[in-house]
């Protein structure tokens, strides 16, 4: 579904990501694991389509189409997700109309026709149940004096309502408490299917307890220094990331 | 022939249609004095350093239109608020449109200025009213008060609630090259009333109209008064609205201006409180691109203790657009516990798009709260990315961050209708089919 090859990006003439190689299948739940400065959220706003990042070398394929000449929106309406490490506040815009709008949008790009309201108001309420979003909450503006927790849900409640095909969630867990870790990743786990790939990125290993991965990925310095299986996550929060440098000098 | 001269020239023809016996013949005598005197404003003036007159000044404007022009109502209808049931008051070209209007003598009046100038049993509140907070030493008041003919009377009588809008609509046809129009409303809302007016001025071709139209209102002892100026007409026309309130104990007005379509709009607001526990609420909204230029200039006199004045203004200006905020506010001596509160917030999308905005407070009271801000900025990049990274298209993200930055002003406007046509008329301009409520 993803393949990202040999990707090398930065801003401003400064490399951060410095040849990056990752396959991601559908079906399949990574996880992108490294210290503060790595590079991760750079990844994830670079497949996202962030055009202050620039690529200089290498490219993203997803499903079968290079990414580099589409614009953000064009990579949302193929199915690309990231839920934001920061979610941006945006006064006056209520969540509702702008899952409305953001969802009609999206079926327009795909030839479709808008959704009947009847059908909206019906998965605002469904999704909305999953991630115990009160219906309040859905009328208040965007992100707008929401805790850090209420801001990390209502980005996975748009997830669960644009259906994406690959999610990319960047630090999805910093700022949570126990039971909005836990809410949010049932979200995400109730999303997961054969056909859909999700993208952990994070520095921790607390949420993948709860959202288990079949590959760990260790980015350091703008390299994926290290993969394996879900057992690497737990040996990094034991060990912590120095090993990993250590053993990249010695080899 | 300079527009000025036409203008004092013509005054003394149309000078043989008055009474030379009747009160209104000084007024307006004395009016094109004035006028004469002070000429049209010059950017010279403080008041209007950003705006220029000259260019539209130099088109050869007819003064009265020579024949009467009918309109259908269908082909009109879409400029009328047409989903709610109102009173019209109608204008064709300066002159008084039966067809067009719904006006009301049963249990308030709804109807023309001409008849409130001309009939005895309306003549104790003409002189009361008319002419009383105009400003006379204004040129451009002066000049609509020299040649006053034609516009809305509305007098509502005390305790009335008044139960249905009511739309004030002038149209120019564009029969004649170039038109000047010059309408005067007089409003009268007594004790305990309450009303809704809903003001438009649209020329129906591209040829050149300039407007300059008084509308003087009076807010009695605990009356409500909400006033909305939809100012979207053709890039051929021009508008300069004076608009007078003058505000007893305890009412409350509130003035909504939309200024979206046009070439020169200019909006000279005032607002006078002459009793305690006055409420005034000033708010507009301005979108405008191309060459357009909107400028308003408001005042509130803050006169009498325990006020309160709120004004909100949003400024969104592309490619060449240029846009004026002047706020004024006075609070005298006496004005002891006001609250005045003043908030002007632009974004300016194109590099050559101007904004000049500047809050003009003159306090003479110590025991007031008085706040003014004024910002002038652009888009915000992370909200753009993080907008379209959910799939909305560049401009239609563009387009919803507008529509928040405006919104509260939008909050305010009490009837539904009015608000779904400011919603409808901001997607359009701004080019997005988008349905901003839900």
């Amino acid at each position: 579904m993803l393949k990202i090859n040999n990707l090398h990006a930065g801003v401003e003439g400064k490399e951060i990501l410095k040849g990056i190689n990752i396959e991601v299948n559908a079906g399949e739940v990574h996880a992108i694991m490294g210290p503060n400065g790595s590079g991760k959220s750079t990844l994830s706003s670079v497949i996202a389509g962030k055009e202050e990042f620039e690529v200089t070398d290498g490219n993203i394929v997803f499903a079968g189409e290079d990414l580099e000449e589409l614009s953000a929106e064009e990579r949302a309406h193929k199915g690309i997700f990231l839920s934001f490490q920061y979610p941006v506040e945006i006064p006056g815009v209520s969540v509702t109309n702008f899952m409305k709008t953001a969802i009609n949008e999206t079926r327009k790009a795909q030839g479709l026709e808008e959704m009947p309201a009847s059908e909206m108001l019906k998965k605002i309420r469904e999704k909305s149940e999953l991630l115990e979003i009160d219906r309040k909450f859905l009328s208040r503006s965007l992100n707008e004096g929401f805790s850090g927790g209420e801001k990390k849900r209502n980005e996975i409640f748009q997830m669960a309502m644009l259906e994406p095909k690959l999610a990319i969630l960047d630090e999805t867990d910093s700022g949570l408490d126990i039971d909005a870790l836990r809410i949010v990743s049932n979200g995400v786990n109730r999303l997961r299917s054969k056909d859909n790939a999700v993208v952990v990125i994070t520095h921790y290993q607390r949420l993948l307890d709860y959202i288990v991965p079949d590959f760990v990925h260790v980015l350091l310095d703008g390299k994926i220094v290290k993969s394996g299986g879900a057992e690497l996550a737990h040996e990094l929060e034991e060990k912590g990331y120095d090993w990993i440098k250590q053993e990249k000098v010695s080899n | 022939m300079e527009l000025k001269d036409k203008l004092v020239s013509s005054f003394f023809a149309y000078e043989d249609g008055l009474d030379v016996q009747s009160p209104l013949h000084d007024i307006c005598s004395d009016a094109i004095k004035k006028f004469d005197e002070k000429g049209f404003p010059t950017k010279k003036e403080e008041a209007w350093k950003y705006t220029s007159l000259n260019a539209i000044l130099k088109q050869n404007y007819s003064l009265f239109p020579k024949a009467e022009t009918g309109l259908e109502f269908k082909d009109v209808m879409r400029y009328f608020i047409h989903d709610i049931d109102s009173y019209k008051i109608a204008f064709v070209d300066g002159r008084y449109s039966s067809n067009l209007s719904a006006t009301s003598h049963d249990g308030l009046d709804v109807c023309l200025m001409s008849s409130a100038l001309s009939k005895p049993k309306y003549r104790a509140i003409i002189e009361k009213y008319f002419n009383k907070t105009a400003n006379t030493e204004d040129s451009l008041t002066a000049l609509n008060t020299a040649f006053l003919k034609e516009g809305a009377f509305i007098n509502i009588p005390k305790g009335k609630i008044v139960d249905k809008p009511i739309q004030i609509l002038h149209f120019s046809t564009g029969k004649e090259p170039a038109m000047m129009l010059q309408p005067r409303n007089l409003i009268v809302v007594g004790e305990h009333a309450q009303v809704q007016i809903i003001e438009r001025h649209q020329s129906l071709t591209e040829n050149p109209v300039l407007t300059n139209v008084v509308t003087e209102i009076f807010a009695d002892k605990r009356s409500l008064v909400d006033y909305y100026k939809i100012q979207n007409d053709n890039p051929g026309a021009s508008l300069i609205d004076n608009t007078y309130i003058s505000q007893e104990k305890e009412s409350h007005a509130s003035v909504h201006t939309f200024s979206i379509g046009g070439h020169l709009t200019r909006n000279n607001l005032n607002f006078y409180h002459k009793d305690e526990r006055v409420m005034s609420t000033l708010k507009g909204i301005t979108i405008i691109g191309e060459k357009q230029h909107v400028d308003h200039h408001t005042l509130v006199n803050h006169a009498c203790p325990n006020c309160e004045s709120h004004q909100d203004y949003k400024g969104i200006y592309s490619d060449r657009s240029t846009g004026v905020f002047n706020g004024k506010i006075i609070v005298e001596k006496e004005a002891q516990k006001t609250n005045a509160f003043q908030q002007n917030n632009n974004i300016l999308l194109d590099d050559k798009a101007t904004i000049n905005t500047k809050p003009q407070l003159e306090i003479f009271a110590d025991d007031v709260k008085c706040s003014h801000g004024c910002t002038i900025g652009q888009l915000d990049e992370d909200a753009m990315f993080y907008l379209r990274s959910r799939g909305i298209p560049t401009k239609e993200a563009k387009a919803l961050l507008m529509y928040a930055f405006a919104n509260n002003v939008l909050e305010s406007v009490k009837i539904p209708e009015v608000k779904a046509r400011i919603n409808k008329l901001i997607a359009k301009k701004l080019g997005v089919n988008l349905g901003f409520e839900l």
